[in-house]
């Protein structure tokens, strides 16, 4: 799984951080940053799904499943 | 902006006016003021008004109606002339378009803002009334003293404040005694948190409460009578005297020690900005809390899976602020435009609700339903796009440690009467009595 964040979009809302502090986390300002870089372990792939669903700005997503 | 700034020793120089006295920010009407405009409203399609007090009460069927009748944009002549979009993708569209809608006044009211307040994109409380490019300038100032990090080690000092107000009800008997949990305990809450965070004296927390009110529900009273705005603005000013003389480690001293590119900052942004951070955080979360506890007063069901399951609160928390988003904005028309049909003029209202967008079937599974472990829910609570609400870390600690803290000690408590909910935009619960029905020790 790829997940691509679009620092355009976050609006620093923090769900995705919240939810999954293994795949994000936040900056000072409060925006997203993401920590994987390549391929999702297969045991967050569950968490990642939740933080893309919950993301009120749509600025997560699945590039590969 | 250089014009504006004038150091309050400079010769000549007189105090901001934040207020909205005639000879302040001159306060324009479209329409002449009359009062009987605001009666009741019969028709919400043609005649809405969030002033009525009926709205709030009732306001997700008033949602509910308007979509089923293919209405996704109503309108009103009340107020001047204002639109109000109910659909997700309605308010989204209107958030993102800060060309067509500016946020110089964001709240609804009689006046427009006059000639003299602070024009775009700064306006009289930045960041929430500035457009950008100085929007993001604003905003950045304020964003790291309330970024997730920051705002986590507050989490001691607000569950000792809802402890200690949960203690100052006095002795209670299980299965009689009734508390009012909008007014003894919701409400101290923010107040208590943003006080100290600007640091302002504590004896003042009773005049905050009473500027809340002044400056969002007296909305449809002629202009030039909310004393309690002007009041508000020479408070804030002599707080800012004070902070000057004293300078201390709070957010107020903070503020006037930065710069906007390059520029010191004046007295009149500053004042904006503590004025957005005390108002913009009472009445909501007041709302937010009050809201959570009359859902778990008529669900038990609810109340008791938090019990049993602590782990639910991270979804049972954003479901509140979806089922109950207390907070609807507003923009005002930039210039002339076509809204998928509907004509706007410059200067018309145009309201942002966002607790409505949270109850599109189009965009939530069973909206009206509170599903307390909701998975996907990507509600809007906090604003969509670049106003997001900068105190939303802030607000969710406090909503789930007040949530926390009144279950533990009250595990069973239902409405006792009738619940009075606020008028205008920030929609929450005014008066609340529940009966307690069980203490724990
Ligand atoms: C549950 C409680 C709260 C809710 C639901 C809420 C909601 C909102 C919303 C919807 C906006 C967007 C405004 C717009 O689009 O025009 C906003 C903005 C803002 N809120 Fe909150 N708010 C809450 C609590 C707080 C608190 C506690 C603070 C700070 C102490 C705060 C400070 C702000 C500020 C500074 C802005 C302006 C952001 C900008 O314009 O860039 N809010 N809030
Ligand atoms: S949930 Fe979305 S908007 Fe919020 S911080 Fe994460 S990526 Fe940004």
């Amino acid at each position: 799984m790829l997940l691509r964040l679009d620092a355009e979009k976050c609006q620093g809302h923090n769900r995705c951080y919240a939810l999954a502090p293994e795949l994000f986390d936040v900056d000072e300002y409060g925006q997203s940053v993401l920590l994987v870089e390549g391929d999702v372990p297969a045991e967050l792939h569950a968490k990642a799904r939740l933080a893309v669903s919950n993301c009120p700005e749509y600025a997560i997503s699945i590039l590969v499943d | 902006m250089t014009d504006t700034v004038a150091p309050a020793d400079t010769p000549g120089y007189e105090p901001p006016i934040f207020g909205d006295s005639p000879e302040g920010t001159h306060v324009w009407q479209r329409v002449p003021y009359n009062p009987d405009d605001y009666g009741p409203v019969s028709d919400f399609a043609t005649d809405f008004d969030h002033g009525d007090p009926a709205y709030n009460p009732n306001a997700p069927e008033v949602w509910k109606e308007l979509r089923d009748a293919k209405c996704p944009v109503a309108h009103s002549d009340r107020y001047g002339g204002m639109w109000v979009p109910i659909t997700h993708d309605t308010v989204h569209e209107i958030a993102y378009d800060t060309q067509h809608f500016t946020s110089r006044s964001v709240v609804v009211s009689v006046g427009r803002p006059g000639d003299l307040s602070l024009p775009a994109p700064i306006g009289g409380a930045p960041p929430i009334t500035s457009d950008p490019p100085f929007h993001a300038m604003a905003r950045r100032l304020l964003l790291p003293a309330f970024a997730p990090k920051v705002i986590e080690p507050w989490e001691t000092k607000v569950r000792e404040l809802c402890v200690s107000l949960l203690d100052r009800l006095g002795d209670l008997t299980a299965g009689e005694s009734i508390i009012d949990a909008a007014q003894q305990y919701a409400q101290h809450i923010p107040v208590s948190v943003i006080r100290q965070m600007l640091g302002f004296p504590e004896k003042d927390e009773e005049l905050f409460r009473r500027f809340v009110h002044e400056t969002l529900e007296r909305i449809n009273e002629e202009p030039g009578t909310r004393t309690g705005m002007d009041e508000l603005g020479q408070y804030i000013f002599a707080q800012i005297q004070d902070h000057r003389e004293n300078p201390r480690d709070d957010l107020t001293s903070y503020l006037m020690g930065t710069q906007i590119e390059g520029i010191e900052m004046n007295d009149e942004i500053v004042g904006g900005m503590v004025i957005l951070l005390l108002i913009a955080g009472i009445d909501t979360t007041w709302s937010a809390i009050g809201s959570s506890l009359w859902h778990l007063a008529q669900h038990p069901e609810d109340h008791q899976r938090i019990i049993d399951d602590p782990e639910v609160m991270t979804f049972a928390l954003e479901e509140f602020l979806r089922a109950y988003a207390p907070v609807t904005m507003a923009r005002l028309v930039a210039e002339d435009t076509d809204f998928h049909g509907c004509p706007m003029k410059k200067d018309d209202w145009v309201l942002l609700p966002f607790p409505a967008a949270n109850r599109d079937p189009h965009q939530f599974e069973d909206p009206d339903q509170f599903i307390v472990d909701r998975q996907e829910n990507r509600h809007a609570a906090f604003g969509l796009g670049i106003h997001r609400c900068i105190g939303s870390n802030l607000a969710r600690l406090e909503l789930k440690v007040a949530i926390e803290e009144f279950v533990k000690r009250f595990p069973r408590f239902e409405l006792a009467g009738d619940t009075r909910w606020s008028v205008g935009q920030i929609r929450g619960p005014r008066e609340m009595p529940v009966r307690i029905l069980d203490i724990a020790n």
